[in-house]
């Protein structure tokens, strides 16, 4: 009889014992303690992956990668991703399949080679957890980098003719490119005159922060509006005239300020008015 | 030289975790807002000519502590091309890439101290030092 069958065969004689064991082992190591998986559930997933490893090694696989578990990988490749999303550290989920190793240990000591053939395979399974475990917080981090890219580019519209971009964040040439197509887009969409980009969120302004910079006033004069640039702290000031950047362009230090010289540019005025009173107050 | 931390520069997320490395031991050491934002700048600027012209390198970061007076010096070094004609190299407004040619000698105008030692085919070194 091949080893993974033996092995096969003594699972199936103590199945119920090793779940046991299983289940015991993880709550010592694998975090479970804190409520995030419920012990039900967790006893329903051992029981499901055991009795689809059993069927596997009746079936003669030895591989992970074996067509005869197929689902047996679905199943681990769920469990990996949603312990990911709720922040379980890797060794915690990985614990999932090494706990199992333990589990077996006394049940398989009765056959050498078929302990050998499920050991090898059991870290093979412990790798694929890691790795689909990676995969999952890989795309958490690509969703969120999505996500604030798109956040942190609006366009605002002040007044007729009057467009604010407020940039936040490190400003690199991919964002730009974000930033720039957004601005001309609404330039376009909005009949702008004037765009006003403030700068106060952005922490550091280097040569390459400027060189984007002028490469969206460039852009923006050429579909006819013009720029102000806001936002410039003292300190980026000082740091600007040492490096020798020269925007070329109207700046002011905040943004209420860029907002009273764009109204004037498009002849436009805020008064002061009589308070109306609020209904109800 | 020896001592300080030493940083990998290999992508230009590196760059940002320079940055905010600088920034953060620049805060660390009681520099003024306009000091902290000089060396992060000039930091940025050269990490940067590490990547895009040195193909990667690294970054030795150094606290300094002489009498009453403490600074921050920084290393950059790379195993790149190396720089022909220094005196070149810091004029403003020459590049041999697509940049505004003002990095390396925005750097020497950001620092107390500048050294730059280069070889062509030997790679670069900058060393800059800002005192508080």
């Amino acid at each position: 009889m091949p080893d993974t069958q033996t092995a096969a065969r003594l699972i199936a004689q103590e199945e119920a014992a090793i779940v046991s064991e299983w289940l015991r082992l993880q709550e010592v190591d694998g975090g479970l303690g804190s409520g995030r998986v419920s012990s039900a559930e967790l006893r329903v997933q051992c029981e499901r992956f055991l009795s689809l490893l059993r069927r596997g090694l009746a079936e003669g696989a030895e591989a992970v990668q074996d067509p005869a578990f197929t689902e047996l990988r679905d199943v681990l490749r769920e469990l990996s991703r949603s312990r990911a999303i709720q922040g379980f550290t890797p060794t915690e989920t990985a614990t999932f399949i090494f706990a199992l190793k333990e589990a077996m240990f006394r049940t398989l000591q009765q056959d050498a080679d078929a302990a050998w053939a499920l050991t090898r395979l059991l870290d093979g399974f412990g790798l694929y957890t890691f790795e689909a475990y990676q995969r999952a917080r890989e795309e958490v981090i690509a969703r969120q980098q999505r996500e604030i890219s798109e956040l942190s580019t609006p366009v605002v519209k002040l007044w007729d003719g009057v467009l604010a971009l407020p940039l936040i964040g490190t400003l690199d040439s991919e964002r730009t490119q974000v930033v720039m197509e957004n601005l001309l887009q609404n330039i376009v969409d909005l009949n702008a005159e004037i765009a006003i980009i403030d700068i106060t969120g952005v922490p550091t302004v280097d040569t390459l922060v400027a060189q984007h910079l002028l490469k969206t006033i460039a852009a923006a004069r050429l579909m006819g509006a013009d720029c102000i640039i806001s936002g410039i702290r003292p300190q980026i000031a000082q740091t600007m005239v040492h490096l020798g950047v020269d925007l070329n362009v109207v700046t002011k230090a905040s943004l209420a300020d860029a907002f009273a010289l764009a109204l004037r540019r498009v002849g436009q005025s805020v008064g002061r008015a009589a308070p109306v009173a609020r209904p109800g107050a | 030289m020896s001592g300080g931390d030493l940083r990998e520069i290999r992508s230009s997320d590196d760059v940002v975790r320079v940055r905010q490395e600088v920034r953060a031991r620049a805060q660390a050491l009681g520099f003024s807002l306009v000091d902290q934002t000089k060396i992060v700048t000039a930091a940025s600027e050269l990490a940067r000519n590490a990547l895009d012209y040195g193909g990667g390198g690294t970054v030795r970061l150094t606290e300094l502590r002489n009498g009453g007076r403490s600074g921050l010096r920084l290393e950059f070094e790379d195993q790149g091309p190396g720089i022909a004609d220094v005196e070149q190299a810091l004029r403003d407004g020459f590049t041999t890439g697509r940049g505004l040619g003002l990095g390396l000698g925005g750097a020497r105008r950001l620092s107390n101290e500048f050294e730059l030692v280069s070889q062509p085919g030997r790679g670069t070194r900058v060393t800059i030092t800002r005192w508080k």
